[in-house]
């Protein structure tokens, strides 16, 4: 009888391609949107996430997220060094300076000032150079984007293409020589800025004169010292803030879901996408019912009870499902592998997989329960009418 | 006839619908008596009751009051599922519009009752081939219903109603919508094929054509039997 069902749907091509149609236009839309928002919220962290050798990020309490940088007197670094349970403790300077590029204009950046020693908290992957090349005199490191696009040198002849910054060019960043000696791959970030690594000791050089400048204190904890309870008691002893570095992301993250107007935004579209597609596809599902019923009354005349009619109308709807839900999925997918590199965010994880798959399933339990309602009170008397 | 043995038996049937505010009476006291290897036909104008009395024999709609029962078992009494499985084992239809599923190849459409009774797949093939290849449709199993005529669509019908061995089989105006010489051949076929002594043929129709087919003819009218033909000469 299931093949029997599937013959019934598969044989009206017509509402078979519509009901696939709408259940992957939903799917497309919750996946693609999902991911673009998990993408562009991965990015309020993604400088955590580049800085992953500290087990504890210590900062002023009143800190909110990553970019919210509250500065603390130098002495705090001393202070946290001197707690048990402490393997090492380095600064890091975080802010945003303005840079005077060649042609005279300015570009905000995002500079970090490094531990002058260890240069602990710098890139993730070095594209030219090295990290140790900042021990040079003036020396930075940009980011391979910013070094592409917003500090790129003006193209030699009009409407020529922007030169990109290259090791051994020249920045002014707040009056300072800054030469670039090395090229960087970083996380994107919120921020759309150029990044720019140079030491602590020269960050505080490039950063306007102010009485506390130390943006974090990075933190490793001892072999076997439970991190947890190290930062509890630095937050017990120092008074500041002090967070693994998944509870630092976690503030950052709960932050922008709560004071931005992201969630409710990509929500919308998520939303919208769920209840078009249910719309689209509940509502062909039940026409290809209403178009059937005659046929439904034939076969329970003919003695199929309604378990084996519900059974049938449920194959149906995951067949639709399955292959809606796979296009979808392969379309976002395709989506973000066309658009990687971008500047667009896009991240699929596992998980949105597994919530796009519950809200089609979502979709086709209620197009199909309005279509087995229909057909389970169908009296099989219909079929000697006309 | 081979036996008297009745296949079914209604007594005082009475059935009504409600449209709106009205009551409609369709069944005002039916008693009638169904034989074993009898082709019965139930004759009368529209509106009589003759549909819904023959739904109500073949156990697809529930009367108000009196007794109808289908080889001694009360069908009003079972439970739903049941009565849906009895009615899967025991009878077959035929239908004015045939209602062959579109879908599928006429051999497909003459297994349905047979996978419905779970049947294996295979088992379902042979058999309904064997079935098409009586009603002279061998040659046609692989074919769609719109890929036949009127005729052939019916005598599809017709051997799915038959597939599984069914005791009494139901047709609502199976010839009404064929030309007069399709429908004798078509009236041939069941009379040749579907009727057997352990087996009860009631047909509702309105075609005169194909009165000689019958063994009795009960006339309705108004909700009530008003006459039963006996010993038709049939061909």
């Amino acid at each position: 009888m299931y093949r029997i069902a599937l013959k019934m749907l598969i044989g009206d091509r017509g509402k078979y391609l519509g009901i696939i149609m709408g259940l992957t236009f939903a799917s497309l839309l919750i996946t693609q949107q999902s991911s673009i928002f998990t993408g562009l919220m991965t990015r309020t962290y993604g400088f955590i996430t580049d800085t992953a050798q500290p087990d504890i990020w210590v900062m002023d309490p009143k800190v909110q997220f990553v970019d919210d940088v509250k500065p603390l007197q130098d002495m705090e670094l001393f202070r946290i060094r001197s707690i048990e349970g402490v393997e090492w403790a380095v600064p890091l300077y975080k802010g945003l300076l303005k840079a005077k590029l060649e042609d005279g204009t300015y570009q905000i950046c995002n500079v970090y000032g490094l531990d002058d020693t260890t240069l602990i908290g710098g890139p993730p992957q070095m594209v030219q150079g090295s990290l140790s090349d900042l021990r040079r005199l003036d020396a930075i490191i940009v980011n391979d984007v910013g070094a592409r696009t917003r500090l790129a040198k003006p193209p030699r002849e009009p409407g020529g293409k922007p030169i990109p910054l290259k090791v051994g060019d020249t920045l002014e960043i707040n009056d300072r020589r800054a030469v670039v000696v090395g090229i960087c791959r970083t996380s994107r970030t919120f921020q759309s800025q150029p990044v720019i690594y140079t030491t602590y000791s020269r960050a505080m050089t490039f950063a306007p004169r102010e009485r506390k400048l130390l943006s974090f204190v990075l933190v490793k904890a001892k072999s076997g010292e439970s991190v947890k309870a190290l930062a509890d008691r630095i937050q017990r002893r120092t008074g500041l803030a002090a967070y693994t570095a998944q509870e630092f992301k976690d503030l950052t993250y709960n932050f922008f879901m709560k004071n931005t107007g992201i969630p409710i935004n990509f929500g919308i579209a998520v939303g919208l996408g769920f209840v078009i597609g249910t719309a689209i596809a509940g509502q062909t599902f039940y026409n290809f019912t209403l178009e059937n019923l005659r046929y439904f009354g034939t076969l329970k005349a003919m003695g199929a009870t309604n378990g084996i009619l519900l059974r049938m109308i449920l194959l149906q709807a995951l067949l639709v499902g399955s292959i809606g839900y796979g296009l979808g999925v392969g379309g976002a997918s395709l989506f973000g592998y066309l658009l990687r590199g971008t500047e667009l965010s896009f991240r699929l994880t596992r998980e949105l997989l597994f919530f796009s798959g519950i809200a089609i399933g979502l979709i086709i339990v209620i197009s199909a329960l309005i279509s087995i309602r229909k057909v389970i009170r169908l009296e099989p008397a219909i079929v000697f009418k006309g | 006839m081979a036996e008297s043995k009745i296949a079914v038996q209604c007594r005082g049937v009475t059935k009504s619908f409600v449209t709106g505010t009205a009551k409609v009476q369709a069944l005002r006291g039916v008693d009638l008596k169904v034989q074993m290897g009898e082709l019965l036909l139930l004759v009368g104008p529209s509106g009589c009751g003759k549909t819904t009395l023959i739904s109500v024999m073949a156990g697809i709609l529930d009367h108000d009051e009196g007794e109808c029962l289908i080889f001694e078992e009360n069908l009003r009494a079972m439970p739903q599922n049941e009565k849906t499985r009895y009615r899967g084992r025991h009878i077959g239809f035929v239908f004015q519009a045939y209602n062959l599923l579109p879908t599928l190849t006429a051999l497909e459409n003459v297994c349905v009752p047979l996978l419905l009774l779970g049947t294996s797949r295979k088992e379902a093939l042979q058999r309904s081939q064997e079935l098409l290849a009586q009603v002279g449709l061998e040659d046609k199993i692989h074919a769609l219903p719109s890929q036949l005529s009127g005729g052939q669509q019916q005598r599809v019908a017709i051997a799915r109603a038959m597939v599984h061995g069914p005791r009494l089989i139901v047709c609502d105006e199976p010839t009404s919508a064929l030309d007069g010489q399709t429908g004798q051949k078509v009236m041939e076929v069941l009379r040749k094929t579907a009727l057997a002594p352990d087996r009860a043929l009631i047909i509702v129709t309105h075609d005169s054509r194909i009165f000689n087919f019958a063994d009795r003819i009960a006339r309705m009218d108004d909700g009530r039997i008003v006459e039963i033909e006996s010993q038709i000469a049939h061909t």
